[in-house]
């Protein structure tokens, strides 16, 4: 998949490696990059689910779930800003709490506050992230700390608007942009928002990485000092994926307002099932190689596991386990087929020798062109 | 140094971690956002509990305390039905003329926490309660402590209580049942009148140990309810908030036995009353299958539940929640069939009005077992409308229409 988006350098005279052969050959190589690997893994847990319980696969319940993916998705996506640039954002599930506790408490029946209320939780997911990454660029606080301590701040005013319990939830209209739908559409039955809303920020995310500030971001993540010396100003690339990611976590939060209504636990946990999603596609800890896109789909093969396990009635008490398992060995065999995909051929694939010598050969969903 | 962390064990090591971290703090719920109608009981800290800790649902079913709860069901409570606050089963009675006293007495209040609608309900209610008995010079003033769901917390504000609270009596309402027994029993040595509520300990040497009849109680009566309603080899879906509490883990056991008895097929989840869990779980069981009922430990995250299967376009399901807003509003409207058991709120008042017994030298039973009686569809549309502009998180059985305050304070939802 990655590779067909793969055109690194025009302008080059050679062709590089990942943009060879056929198309079915080209998916191939793309296929066993960690970046790759996960859509492989995401297409086998579907067909696991939809073997385990064969109405799944029905578009109708397909489009539903989904919608219901959307946030995890779009939260994953907003990690991997962070996660790319080298850092960390352990504070998503927090903001995602805070949102909905504001949705709830600000808008309540109020119709004419729909639009103010949405203005002000992306305003105040700015500056959430702006917080953070100031404080991680400029104060050099490990962006680890910075948000850990962002997470519990805002963890504890959570708690101090709620007192730790839920209230009321927004009015429908509000909550439709997450529970809603398009109706009667053929196929489908129903479009949901979410469904939309992700393509959108998906493509947008695409669109960004493939954009000046996406290179600059990844170079940012690969190796700061060279990309400070190359002249790009990496305290604000950074800060601006912070924002991103707090910005992505505002409107995961606006959907589960709308797909599960107000409760303090709304968010619970975010942070960790993103950076799993983030992993899980093969995004590099500690920055510089990964697709967007990778990110989104890890976290459809998470929610496929979630299901999966719903659907096999695992004993709710060892439910836990099971998914950790899981997960431990799914990145192990995504981080193998990163070893696997960065291994020289033993035959020079390339007709141009020039191509081969290169110590670390470019490899689709692992290098910054493919963004 | 950024170099090496590119390097792939390093990478693999890392997300291992996280790995594990995920999956330990995504999927299970923290207990500081519980919403069990009980103080979530994290009995994983508790010292004494050691080898109890993995009991099976089995093993927290208890034939004795199961019967006797069966019976305190339809049982007779002495006292005015009106105020079933103050009613309780005929029984074993304390007596207490040698700690009657005269004058304004102050109270000290350890509480579990305040972490759940449940809680704050009753929370609220006590201080308007609090503050009919200040009035009448009762009680001087209530020094309360909130625990915050921790038990460590909450032994060291029993123990500042008897060192330096100056209280003349206590009240408290563990967070969970064996790591308090100690400290309970270190303020019932200092000879001043102890009040328990709610929820356990293990000693009686409490004045009177305050509560509704029991989880087992709210198990038989949801059960029983649903296989009435359901055919035999129906599908229910058990939505619980955590493991581990007494309490709720008594509900279930109790429900469980039942539905295996009669041939209900139930199938239970944690949820920790994240009501996205709760949607995605319905949905999914939906998709695999037809689900005739829903059954809940405790109500929050019901509304979810109920959106589900409108959002699937499914059928509603027979489903039993608690007596909050948010679930008999949302019951009235879809029209489901269903029950609303209830674990008595109206609690919250009793203690300082058996304080104000015990100042008097009045007898007091040593068990104090409040009503417990759940909210049918009849008697639903007088609740909804008794609490008519109640937020959602109020509950219908709150019993303080008497207090000053009513119903402004519960409606702002002030929390003290």
């Amino acid at each position: 998949m990655s590779a067909i988006t793969s055109t690194p350098d025009r302008r080059d005279t050679h062709v590089l490696p990942a943009s060879e052969g056929s198309l079915f050959q080209r998916l191939l190589r793309g296929a066993v990059t960690p970046g790759g690997a996960v859509f492989l893994l995401a297409a086998v847990l579907f067909i696991a689910v939809v073997w385990a319980n064969p109405s799944f696969g029905e578009p109708p319940q397909l489009i539903r779930f989904i919608g219901r993916t959307a946030p995890i998705a779009i939260a994953a996506m907003g990690q991997y800003y962070v996660i790319v640039a080298g850092e960390f954002d352990l504070s998503m599930g927090a903001v995602i709490a805070t949102q909905v506790v504001i949705a709830g408490n600000y808008i309540g029946d109020d119709e004419s506050r729909v639009l103010p209320a949405i203005a002000l939780m992306l305003a105040i997911g700015a500056v959430v992230g702006l917080v953070n990454g100031l404080c991680t660029t400029l104060l050099k606080v490990p962006s680890f700390i910075v948000t850990l301590g962002t997470m519990l701040a805002l963890g504890g005013l959570v708690r101090y608007l709620t007192g730790g319990a839920a209230t009321g939830n927004p009015v429908d209209s509000f909550r439709e942009i997450g529970r809603g739908g398009l109706q009667d559409v053929p196929v489908l039955d129903v479009l949901p928002y979410p469904v939309i809303i992700l393509t959108v920020v998906a493509v947008a995310s695409v669109w960004l990485m493939r954009s000046p500030f996406g290179r600059t971001l990844i170079a940012s993540g690969d190796n700061p000092d060279a990309a400070g010396l190359a002249g790009s100003h990496v305290w604000w690339v950074k800060t601006r994926a912070f924002m991103l990611s707090s910005l992505a976590a505002t409107v995961a939060g606006i959907l589960l307002v709308g797909y599960a209504g107000v409760h303090p636990s709304v968010g619970a946990g975010y942070e960790f099932q993103a950076i799993t999603a983030v992993v899980l596609g093969g995004v590099v800890l500690g920055g510089g190689r990964g697709w967007v896109l990778s990110a989104a789909a890890g976290a459809f093969a998470l929610e496929l596991l979630f299901s999966f396990l719903n659907f096999q009635e695992v004993e709710s008490t060892w439910r836990n386990s099971v998914q950790g398992l899981i997960i431990i060995l799914a990145v192990a065999l995504a981080a193998r087929a990163w070893t696997l995909g960065r291994r020289p051929s033993r035959t020079p694939a390339s007709p141009t020798p020039s191509a081969a010598p290169s110590p670390t050969p470019a490899r689709p969903g692992t290098e910054t062109g493919e963004n | 140094m950024r170099r090496n962390i590119h390097r792939a064990p390093l990478a693999v090591a890392s997300a291992l971690l996280l790995g594990v971290f995920a999956t330990s703090c995504s999927t299970e719920d923290p207990t500081d956002d519980t919403s069990a109608s009980e103080a979530p009981a994290d009995s994983a800290e508790s010292p004494e509990e050691g080898s109890e800790e993995t009991e099976s649902s089995e093993e927290w079913f208890d034939q004795e305390v199961y019967d006797t709860q069966y019976e305190q069901r339809s049982a007779t409570f002495e006292g005015n039905p009106e105020q079933p606050w103050l009613q309780y089963i005929d029984g074993e009675m304390t007596d207490t003329s040698k700690l009657a006293s005269k004058g304004a007495k102050k109270a000290c209040f350890a509480n579990a926490s305040i972490s759940n609608p449940w809680r704050q309900t009753g929370w609220i209610t006590m201080n308007q309660q609090l503050e009919v008995l200040v009035d009448e010079g009762v009680i001087s003033e209530m020094e309360t402590r909130d625990a915050g769901d921790d038990d460590n917390t909450q032994i060291a504000d029993i123990d500042y209580f008897i060192s330096e609270g100056n209280c003349d009596a206590f009240i408290i309402s563990p967070n969970s049942t064996a790591a308090l027994t100690d400290a309970v029993e270190r303020a019932c040595d200092t000879g001043k009148p102890v009040v328990v509520f709610d929820r356990g300990v293990e000693t009686d040497c409490a004045t009177t140990f305050i509560h509704p009849i029991g989880g087992f109680a709210w198990g038989i009566d949801t059960a029983e309810y649903l296989i009435d309603n359901l055919e035999e080899g129906d599908k229910v879906i058990a939505l619980r908030i955590l493991p581990g509490v007494d309490v709720l883990e008594q509900r279930w056991a109790a429900a469980e036995k039942l539905f295996e008895e009669n041939g209900i097929e139930a199938v239970d989840y944690f949820t920790g009353a994240d009501p996205t869990k709760i949607k995605t779980i319905i949905t999914d069981e939906l998709n695999k299958g037809e689900v005739a009922g829903v059954w809940m430990d405790a109500g929050d995250g019901g509304v979810a539940a109920i959106e589900a299967f409108e959002d699937f376009g499914a059928d509603y399901p027979v489903m039993t929640g608690e007596d909050e807003m948010s679930f008999l509003r949302k019951w009235e409207e879809t029209g489901l069939t269903g029950l609303a058991p209830v674990y008595s709120n109206f609690q919250w008042r009793t203690p300082l009005l058996a304080l104000e017994k015990i100042f008097a030298g009045e007898e007091v039973p040593k068990e104090w077992v409040l009503p417990q009686t759940p909210i049918t569809e009849d008697e639903r549309a007088d609740y909804l409308e008794a609490n008519e502009g109640m937020p959602d998180g109020h509950y219908a059985k709150f019993g303080g229409e008497d207090l000053p305050g009513y119903p402004e304070v519960w409606q702002e939802r002030q929390i003290p």
